[in-house]
């Protein structure tokens, strides 16, 4: 894992001492509101309905042992015992008073974490596969890569006040679970054909009010070039993106206003003028960085498969989780672990510090001592040895953290909605819930099979609702929350957009639309080998949007 | 009839307020200053403005209720949220410390 130096150190802390004084000067009445606003936003301080919301960086999604213990200890001391994992792989606490949060800083910042540029419109905390590092099919590690980004970005001169707010992702392997093709900028890490590494480059991508999948500018960057062009993006990006329409100034409006061509050609017109410059990336650089990120070494562990035979007979439920949230790992003693943060009936994305304390004691004794937090807000344990399975489902069990609904329909994204949430039109984790609790069965949903199913608040889309397989936003109309419904949206590399498919449905309607959908694609399929993602692409709309509106219609 | 109050966050905590008929910022709703006619929700306004400059709130609202018996009941579900908690945690907010009275 990174390792923060010197300078790191300093100046993380030189920017938790300077928000004290900030904090203590607004509390003094030295700063109006009007003036503190911006200062508080870029150290991830917002005001929600209740109460102010800390929003805490996970750079790439990577933790470990001691950070998580971290996280707990301030969700118990400074918030109401529990955090909230977000899609872009924060944790925000809901409760903190602003008094409070100045020493949450310095809590954070000795255990090298920070909530910079988690607001603002800067470059936000660069996410990464949550896999990165262990998954099979890898091509090359993109943490490193995320990790120089974010050394780049943080507090850059020319890039602290852009049109908008600007999200880079990074995938190292082809299946893309970083969801690039809906970031402002989208790197997938690859080989050339001489062996060398390089990035696909997508620009433009984008959830909201106006979603849009990236275009590729890029086949192949070379990893050397990685700063000068990320440079030359953003410049072109500062420099034209729409500053007068704050719905019009993310990058994605610029690309499609200003074409996919055009704009590479600025793009490599400024490129061309500081390619060979500062930035240019010395090899020794990235591999001083990329040391940091040296995959654990691995203890043989051989035995695990003839235990994991006989376990997975003992005990079924055991057998469905190993199917379920453990996928292959590099090392084919060992599985990657999704920790589901799903539970029946719950709340997507919540952890209690009691649940984080004992993720963080998981890690250390079985995966050495590193966790991720994923997009899709679980948590994983990238390095269990097969052997250990059984013994890590175990302990999971202990506090409801071993739901076997990974990439499952009850898998849900949901953002916080009208629940907490001062943007939002609607509530979605309610809507979540009952979702959950319908489809909750294990053999239902094991049936249904691979089934992404998002949900939104409001049009801002942090739910991910657009690619969602079912996706779901959530409106005020006249009052009330009505909830749109979208189908065959997906932000894997195959990224689309999904379609709408009508008007919407209440409250009360909105779980038994949905089991509408799912019903009619059991109906269709054409065996239990067709997800319903590949059913929508082979039939689509039409015969869900009649299932839909015929049965309203007759219900009326 | 909906009539007005005036709500905000408290500073130091963010705690959800709204201005007392005794000029105090209250912690629940009850007790909320009401305003029935225009030049009276002038006056609300004025108040937030002051408010602001007084350093106690922020992000102070005039807001549609309803008068139902002795009860106040915000007319959007946002402020419902506001005045009780996140509703999917009855645990949290001001439902869980204040019982409501019979």
């Amino acid at each position: 894992m990174y390792r923060y130096d010197e300078f790191d150190h300093a100046f993380v802390s030189a920017r938790v001492e300077q928000f004290k004084d900030q904090v203590e000067r607004r509390l003094s009445g030295e700063l109006t509101e009007e003036q503190f606003r911006p200062l508080r936003l870029m150290n991830g301080v917002y005001l929600q309905l209740h109460a102010y919301m800390l929003r805490v960086a996970v750079p790439y999604g990577t933790l470990s042992s001691r950070q998580m213990h971290k996280l707990a200890h301030i969700a118990r001391r400074y918030d109401r015992g529990y955090g909230h994992f977000t899609t872009r792989q924060n944790i925000q606490y809901n409760w903190p008073a602003l008094k409070d949060i100045p020493a949450v800083l310095d809590e954070l910042a000795s255990v090298e974490m920070h909530a910079l540029q988690t607001s603002g419109n800067c470059i936000r905390n660069v996410t990464a596969d949550h896999f990165a590092g262990a998954a099979a099919d890898e091509v090359g590690d993109p943490r490193p890569y995320a990790e120089i980004l974010r050394q780049w970005s943080s507090m850059h001169p020319e890039f602290s006040y852009l049109p908008r707010k600007f999200k880079i992702a990074v995938t190292g392997a082809d299946r893309d679970r970083a969801a690039i093709q809906v970031h402002d900028i989208g790197l997938h890490l690859k080989k050339n054909e001489a062996g060398e590494l390089g990035f696909a480059v997508y620009v433009g991508g984008g959830q909201g009010r106006t979603p849009m999948v990236a275009k590729k500018i890029r086949d192949f960057l070379p990893v050397e070039d990685l700063l000068t062009y990320t440079t030359a993006i953003v410049r072109v990006y500062n420099l034209n993106g729409r500053r007068d329409n704050k719905y019009k100034a993310r990058i994605k409006i610029l690309v499609h206003e200003t074409g996919t061509e055009e704009i590479t050609r600025q793009i490599e017109t400024e490129w061309q003028a500081i390619k060979e410059t500062d930035l240019k990336l010395p090899q020794q650089d990235v591999d001083a960085i990329d040391t940091y990120f040296a995959p654990p070494n691995l203890v043989q562990r051989p035995e695990g498969w003839s235990g994991l035979a006989a376990a997975r007979k003992a005990d079924h439920a055991f057998s469905a989780w190993v199917d379920q949230n453990v996928t292959p790992h590099k090392n084919p003693d060992y599985g990657v672990v999704t920790i589901s943060l799903k539970p029946i009936g719950g709340i997507p994305g919540d952890a209690t510090d009691a649940q984080m304390d004992l993720v963080a004691d998981i890690a250390e004794k079985f995966s050495y001592d590193e966790i991720r937090v994923s997009h899709e807000q679980n948590l994983v344990l990238p390095h269990v040895a097969i052997a250990d399975l059984r013994i890590v489902y175990d302990l999971l069990l202990t506090d409801g953290l071993a739901t076997a609904n990974a990439g499952l329909i009850t898998d849900i994204i949901s953002c916080p909605g009208l629940d907490y949430c001062a943007l939002a039109t609607a509530r979605s984790i309610p809507v979540a819930q009952r979702i959950s609790e319908r489809f909750g069965n294990p053999e239902r949903q094991a049936d249904i099979g691979e089934l992404k199913l998002k949900i939104s608040g409001c049009i801002n889309a942090c739910g991910h609702h657009h690619v969602g397989h079912i996706g779901i936003l959530g409106v005020e109309k006249k009052g009330e929350e009505l909830y749109q419904i979208s189908l065959g949206g997906s932000g894997d590399e195959i990224c689309t957009i999904g379609d709408i498919t009508g008007r919407g449905f209440s409250s009360e309607e909105i779980v038994d639309a949905i089991e509408t959908i799912v019903d009619r694609y059991l109906e269709i399929r054409t065996d239990k080998e067709e997800t319903f993602l590949t059913t929508y692409r082979r039939v689509g709309a039409a015969p869900f949007k009649d299932a839909l509106y015929s049965e309203v219609a007759n219900a009326a | 009839m909906s009539v007005k109050v005036l709500t905000a966050n408290r500073l130091t905590d963010g705690e959800v307020v709204w201005l007392g008929a005794n000029g105090e910022w209250l912690e629940h709703i009850d007790g909320a200053l009401i305003a029935r006619h225009a030049e009276a929700v002038n006056a609300l306004e004025e108040a937030g403005k002051s408010a602001i400059k007084s350093n106690l709130v922020i992000d102070v609202n005039v807001i549609d209720v309803e008068e139902r018996g002795t009860d106040l009941y915000p007319v959007r579900l946002r402020e419902r949220i506001r005045q009780l908690g996140p509703t999917i945690r009855l645990d949290l907010g001001k439902q869980a410390e204040k019982p409501k009275a019979a």
